[in-house]
């Protein structure tokens, strides 16, 4: 039995003053049965990816309060939590659900408010994917996590601090027209790097975002999804972990939960990654989106740089990365799996803003802090 | 905050404070931050106290600028990834010139406030990492 | 007499942070003249603090080196006490969390001792006393202090700081021939419950504070042991600057060659409770057996501690097992007065 995705939805990616936590999950899960053309009364169960509502709005039990604000009761909703992977958890846990045969129809979401608190409190909300007793302890922060790897990384490979800020610049290029983006310029080396140092060696501009944001999608058994015109089918799902702290994992300059996740998911859609027409990595910083080039297999190890040099990951080129700009454009952490999601789904349905010819196959690929868990998907039209 | 906990921190005293760990007698394997299960034999192991020197070298390390809450006064400041000399990374403030920071310089602990909770709250204290020259 | 069941200081341990403020910068901002201040001071720069360093972390890293040269295990320490007038907290003592972090106890007495700069002599007399009563088999005492100053008063030129450890026991490097205390009720430096900065007495400090206590505590010392000045080979008197102790050497009989190893405070400053401690500690380092030291502290308020030490064989042996207090004297980084003031928190809101 096969399960489609059949609707999808996202709110504008930005600083939301105006709109809280429930406004966005509402305005995603409204925008997505739009867009499938379905009541909502057909959601059988819902799945929601949000990573700290408790620490950044003080709000736990987000399934309740989603369903609640979408007048959907009693339906059953679950909130899933992986850091920063937390939505590609809910839209896994939304197609399994399916694939149990317990549903027909079910909606995946993810939201994130992260505005609402000051700028060191997200710092030090967004450390809570770490180990709390023995990374955040000491004072260490998200980017300083990627940072270590960074340093590692362009040590052990002699990646220039020049060659890694394309990969911000891609982004923000893929992102220009895009309404959803949280940006919308064009940068410069030049601008990567004077921009502020965060944590040596990255910059401000390696970075990705705080972003209030929610997205939702719609999936659907194979018996319904058929019902719908452009129903794009879940080829794979793979979901791996590894050590909580970076200085447990076995190497610096890897993220073997992505390759765990990645192979699975490949097995499981019988797609080799050079068969990837489009892909929506982790870019939550810089380097994280050339050690996802190396460890979903698009490149061998250590020489994820030449796919950006060779253009081969830009919109044109052999396998475009993140053709809506990626995390840099926006990173609502609970709901970027969903998002991703998104824009494949476009991508193979043939509506994307940066379309790429023939998309066919897709993957997403979300990670968890510093690497401890991902979920790898693929996607595919008939 | 969580991580400002009274009991969280009493309860971490002796790693905190001694770099005191644990090691799986089974496998061998020693552990540092201490776990009482041992991932490689887990219900199979045998884990005790294990005391580690301190000393080791550094294999990767960032300067913070940007601080989490609470770290505000002490910025920037160096965070490296130690590996210890009994075998098992950790994570640790250095405290030397920025300057003499390498990877693969040794280095040795020394005992230091790690962060204040607020002007009321408990000060905790632990071990950051010195350059040894 | 020299006997294996002697009490005295059978391990010492030093410690000064590594930054450092000129008189020359000091007075930079305060449009004061240095030459004038370094003259009458006989003070050329002062030791400061790091932002993660305080009284417990100085006395950690002491205590640290004096279990090092004592070569006892930490848990035959039976009793720690920390002196300071900068403890980090009002109430809760700085000796538990030392005595953790090296591991000490839980069987073990402690308390934090506070009289200004004697504060750490104090701890010593007691730590003697529990030793020579068979009470406990070793005490460490440590004297230590992150003194704080009033922005563009004549006490940031010189409050500094550091700390010294000092673990008594038998079979000592250093026996204790003697101890004497003279004690009056003297304000002559003081510091009200949350103020942030102490006041003094300018000139009232020294004739009726310093010297009276210094000389008296002295003299009475050696009348107790039937020695004079020139039975000593090193003498180290308090250090709130380099005047008052070459004074008091004078006053008493003693040379300046006397004091000339233990004066510590020209290139780090005033260490208040680690300020006499820290003299000693270097006279220690480089001291030969059967060599005398004369040791007086002060605390305004005001008292003074003297103490008599005859070295013993046991010091070539020990004084090596650490490094050395010249070694935090000479390792140095200089900083400028904003530096200084925000790694004090004299801003406000900083």
């Amino acid at each position: 039995m096969r399960v489609a995705v059949v609707g999808i939805g996202c709110t504008k990616l930005g600083e939301h003053w105006m709109k809280s936590l429930r406004d966005l999950s509402t305005e995603a899960g409204a925008l997505a049965l739009k867009d499938a053309g379905i009541d909502g009364r057909d959601i059988e169960s819902l799945y929601i990816g949000n990573m700290s509502a408790g620490r950044f709005i003080g709000q736990e039990h987000l399934g309740a309060l989603a369903v609640d604000q979408a007048g959907l009761n009693p339906i059953p909703a679950t909130r899933c939590e992986s850091a920063c992977a937390s939505g590609a958890l809910a839209f896994r846990k939304a197609y399994l659900s399916i694939l149990s045969g317990e549903y027909e129809v079910v909606m995946a979401g993810g939201a994130e408010k992260m505005t609402d608190i000051k700028g060191s409190g997200a710092i030090s909300t967004l450390m809570g994917a770490g180990d709390q007793e023995w990374e955040s302890s000491v004072g260490l922060t998200f980017v300083g996590l990627y940072a270590l790897i960074a340093k590692a990384y362009m040590d052990k490979y002699r990646l220039s601090r020049e060659e890694l800020s394309l990969v911000p610049i891609k982004n923000h290029m893929h992102g220009l027209s895009n309404p959803y983006a949280q940006f919308n310029y064009e940068i410069t080396v030049d601008d990567v790097l004077k921009s502020p140092l965060i944590a040596d060696p990255l910059r401000l501009l390696d970075c990705s975002p705080i972003t209030d944001g929610a997205a939702a999608v719609i999936l659907a058994s194979e018996k319904v999804a058929k019902k719908f015109k452009n129903p794009v089918w879940i080829l794979g799902s793979g979901q791996a972990s590894d050590t909580l702290a970076l200085h447990n994992r076995k190497s610096m300059t890897e993220i073997q939960a992505t390759q765990t996740a990645a192979r699975k998911a490949y097995e499981k859609a019988n797609v080799k990654p050079e068969d990837v027409d489009i892909a929506e990595v982790h870019d939550c910083f810089s380097i994280a989106e050339i050690l996802a080039y190396e460890d979903l297999g698009f490149s061998e190890k250590g020489k994820g740089k030449e796919l950006l040099l060779s253009k081969d990951v830009m919109i044109g080129g052999k396998i475009p990365v993140n053709t809506d700009g990626g995390l840099k454009m926006g990173h609502p952490v609970g709901a970027t799996g969903i998002k991703q999601i998104v824009e494949v789904v476009k991508q193979l349905r043939g509506e994307a803003l940066n379309q790429v010819k023939n998309a066919r196959i897709g993957l997403t690929h979300n990670i968890g802090g510093s690497g401890a868990s991902c979920l790898v998907h693929v996607l595919g039209r008939d | 905050m969580p991580y400002t906990s009274v009991p969280l921190f009493w309860r971490l005293k002796k790693p905190k404070y001694n770099l005191t760990g644990t090691k799986c007698l089974k496998c061998k394997n020693v552990y540092f931050p201490p776990r009482n299960l041992c991932p490689e034999c887990r219900r199979g192991g045998d884990v005790q106290e294990f005391q580690f020197s301190g000393s080791g070298k550094i294999i990767s390390y960032t300067i913070i600028r940007t601080p989490p809450e609470g770290f505000e006064h002490y910025i920037p400041y160096a965070i490296a990834i130690i590996r210890l000399d009994e075998g098992t990374n950790m994570t640790g403030q250095v405290v030397s010139d920025i300057e003499k920071i390498k990877t693969g310089k040794r280095v040795v602990p020394v005992f230091r406030k790690m962060h204040e909770d607020g002007s009321d709250g408990l000060i905790h204290y632990g071990l950051k990492f010195e350059v040894v020259d | 007499m020299i006997d294996s069941m002697s009490v005295g200081i059978v391990g010492y341990g030093a410690y000064v942070p590594k930054f450092r403020i000129s008189v020359d910068e000091i007075s930079r901002v305060w449009k004061a003249d240095p030459e004038t201040i370094k003259n009458g001071l006989l003070v050329n720069e002062k030791s400061v603090p790091d932002k993660d360093e305080d009284t417990i972390t100085i006395s950690v890293e002491a205590g640290r080196n004096a279990l090092l040269r004592a070569g006892i295990r930490p848990q035959e320490v039976g009793a720690v006490y920390i002196g300071s007038e900068s403890h980090p907290y009002a109430v809760k003592p700085s000796g538990t969390v030392v005595a953790d972090a090296l591991d000490m106890g839980p069987e073990l007495m402690v308390a934090d001792f506070e009289f200004a700069c004697k504060a750490g002599t104090a701890a010593m007399q007691c730590c003697f006393a529990l030793v020579k009563s068979g009470e406990i088999k070793y005490g460490m005492a440590i004297g230590t202090d992150c003194a704080q100053s009033k922005p563009g008063d004549a006490l940031e030129y010189t409050a500094a700081a550091g700390g010294a450890a000092y673990i008594i026991g038998r079979d000592p490097l250093a026996i204790m021939e003697g101890t004497f205390s003279y004690t009056t009720d003297t304000s002559d430096f003081w510091r009200r419950e949350g103020s942030d900065y102490p006041s003094h007495g300018a000139r009232f400090t020294g004739k009726p504070a310093y010297f009276k206590h210094v000389t008296s505590s002295t003299n009475e010392l050696l009348k107790k042991l039937s020695m004079k000045p020139s039975d000593f080979n090193h003498a180290v008197f308090h250090m709130p600057n380099g005047k008052f102790p070459l004074k008091a050497a004078k006053l008493l009989g003693f040379s300046s060659k006397q004091i000339e190893l233990g004066m510590v405070v020209t290139k780090i400053g005033n260490c208040y409770s680690g300020s006499s401690l820290l003299g000693l500690s270097r006279v220690l380092d480089s001291a030969k057996p059967g060599e005398r030291i004369l040791l007086t502290s002060y605390g305004s308020g005001a008292g003074s501690d003297s103490f008599s030490f005859l070295v013993t064989d046991k010091i070539l042996e020990r004084a090596d097992l650490a490094k050395k207090t010249d070694f935090y004297i000479n390792r140095k980084e200089n900083i400028d007065y904003g530096t200084y003031v925000r790694l004090r928190k004299k801003l406000k809101g900083g």
